[in-house]
């Protein structure tokens, strides 16, 4: 079976970025380390503005995830719905890889009679189910994300709760922006659990300005050092799931 | 990316036909039953015989139904929880190159869903279709499965006579695995009793939820979470006061199988006069039982004492008599002799 890992960033914003890089070709690179990089907008009085949908549904897209727009009350089922759904599509670039070098070029699952098919799913769901799962959260504190703090925060609670039902591991960290000095702050290190969260989410505060672009770009060094740190203890080789386009 | 336009663009308008590149079998679409995540039901027709047609933009989605269903229909027999599947195809739209829709056909299953249901014939159906439905749960969780999204709109009564079928299988999952789909009310990670992980008390928590939800047409939000205030929406509503004990003890996840559910459920049906004239608050009762009870259980066992005495009396008299006479035959025998 295979034993890789899935790494994601999920972003959780509620508008378009005003500073620094441009956040798509940085998700284009998240992309690229073979890190998805999946967006979820938040609205709750207000509404999303032309400008910040193009910019949410960018994101995703050069990233290779998934983007969602909601009212904050349905936060909950959303992020975990989003980040379920990017961890499938990973997971069938994967298979489908698979597929084409056993049944030959240009064939995918959908090239597959029906009946044979489901055996594939089966692979798939098995995988889902064992998979190894990296989620880096980036929430955007910006002024307007105020009140919707607290819903942000039940939802990341949820997500641990849905996530760590499987059986593979999960590790969560989770990142500010803009932060107290830096434009991006990290608020918890990889755990397995968002249970700390509670008491973390409650003293932050919230800044004026919007730079999603080194958001991503920080977070992505994040996984790198991850990555080095794991070399420098351990000698084997970890593979990654990377996304087939 | 996610497509917020599906609905939009794959709108079927009544009269289309679809038909299968597989099997090649032609259905002509009558109307939309229902929209989901997961795509689009209609109502449509292959000779003559009404058949329910799900069609989806997520091939992966339909594929992992068609599992479901296909698990279902070997180990249940006939009478199954779910819908019969009846044909798996893809349909490819116009001649282009785009890509073909996936899509399953299975049984149409018609009727108003449990909660129009039980507004429409009475709240005295509530316990029999419950005990129908932990009827089917136990045999779906014997077979492997949890069904996962267990809510009112994914269940219909049929009929007549009524029977409760559901129509929904895209949350079903294989026992021990994380649950695939869930609705917040239903679900008791969001009430903050439990995992996610598929097990029989996942299901069973939804069903208590569910009766809650009869008395709660419109749910109710969270606010301090926990058992605690599932407890006072269950007192605030008389018509619950008579299952609080079974749901309560579904919540929290007492309950090892459906059947345990169902039996305890049975109970409380079958003896409710009794249950009527005793006060709901259980003060009293206990108290009752603790006086009453002992006593009555000494008079008997002291009748049943007297009783067993006596007859072990004649008994003792008889085989006295007995061994007398053979030993006073044997003496006259031997002084004849």
């Amino acid at each position: 079976m295979y034993t890789g890992k899935i790494r994601q960033i999920l972003l959780i914003t509620d508008g378009c970025s005003n500073q620094g890089e441009d956040p798509i070709a940085m998700a284009a690179l998240a992309h690229e380390q073979g890190i998805t990089v999946n967006v979820i907008g938040v609205m709750e009085h207000d509404v999303i503005d032309e400008k910040g949908m193009t910019e949410i549904e960018g994101i995703a897209a050069s990233g290779g995830g998934v983007s969602q727009i909601v009212y904050a009350e349905a936060l909950s089922q959303t992020v975990q719905m989003v980040t379920r759904k990017a961890m499938n599509q990973t997971i069938q670039g994967v298979v489908n890889r698979e597929l084409q070098q056993i049944l030959g070029r240009s064939k995918t699952m959908e090239d597959l009679p029906p009946e044979k098919r489901g055996e594939v799913m089966e692979v798939v769901d098995e995988l889902g189910e064992t998979v190894e799962l990296e989620v880096l959260i980036l929430v955007d504190t910006s002024a307007s994300m105020k009140q919707k703090l607290p819903t942000v925060k039940e939802a990341l609670l949820d997500l641990s709760l849905s996530l760590n039902a499987r059986s593979g591991d999960n590790q969560f960290s989770v990142y500010v922006f803009p932060g107290k000095k830096n434009d991006v702050e990290r608020l918890l290190d990889w755990t397995p659990n968002l249970q700390n969260l509670t008491s973390i989410f409650s003293k932050l505060t919230t800044g004026g300005i919007t730079p999603t672009g080194p958001a991503i770009r920080t977070a992505l060094t994040s996984f790198n050092q991850k990555r080095s740190l794991r070399s420098l203890l351990s000698d084997d080789d970890e593979s990654y799931m990377e996304e087939s386009i | 990316m996610m497509n917020h336009t599906w609905k939009n663009q794959y709108k079927l308008s009544p009269g289309t036909n679809v038909t299968g590149r597989w099997h090649s079998k032609q259905y002509k679409i009558i109307k939309e039953l229902g929209f989901g995540a997961n795509g689009v039901v209609y109502l449509a027709k292959n000779n003559n015989t009404q058949v329910a047609l799900k069609m989806s933009d997520n091939g992966m989605s339909i594929t992992s139904e068609v599992n479901v269903l296909k698990s279902f229909a070997k180990v249940q027999g006939q009478e199954t929880l779910g819908p019969s599947l009846f044909d798996v195809d893809d349909w490819q739209v116009g001649r282009g190159n785009s890509r073909p829709i996936s899509f399953y056909v299975m049984e149409y299953i018609q009727g108003p869903d449990l909660l129009s249901f039980l507004e429409q014939k009475g709240k005295s159906w509530m316990p029999i279709l419950f005990l129908q439905l932990l009827n089917d749960l136990d045999k779906l969780h014997g077979s492997g499965w949890i069904f996962g999204d267990l809510k009112p709109e994914n269940l219909i009564v049929t009929g007549p006579p009524p029977k409760i079928r559901c129509i929904d299988v895209g949350g079903t999952t294989i026992e021990g695995r994380a649950i695939k789909e869930f609705t917040e009310f239903y679900d008791r990670g969001y009430w903050g009793l439990g995992s996610r992980k598929a097990e029989a008390t996942y299901d069973l928590f939804s069903a208590a939820m569910m009766m809650i939800n009869t008395a709660y047409p419109k749910r109710f939000k969270k606010t301090t979470g926990g058992i605690e205030q599932l407890r006072e929406a269950i007192r605030l509503k008389p018509e619950l006061h008579r299952y609080e004990r079974v749901i309560l003890k579904a919540l929290m996840g007492h309950y090892p199988s459906a059947s345990q559910m169902r039996s305890d459920l049975l109970d409380t049906i079958s003896d409710q006069p009794k249950k009527d004239s005793k006060p709901v608050s259980k003060g009293s009762r206990p108290s009752q039982h603790s006086t009453q009870s002992p006593k009555g259980n000494i008079n008997i066992s002291r009748r049943d004492f007297r009783k067993k005495k006596k007859k072990s009396g004649w008994l003792e008299f008889f085989f006295i008599a007995i061994v007398l006479s053979v030993l006073y035959g044997l003496y006259i025998f031997l002084k004849l002799l």
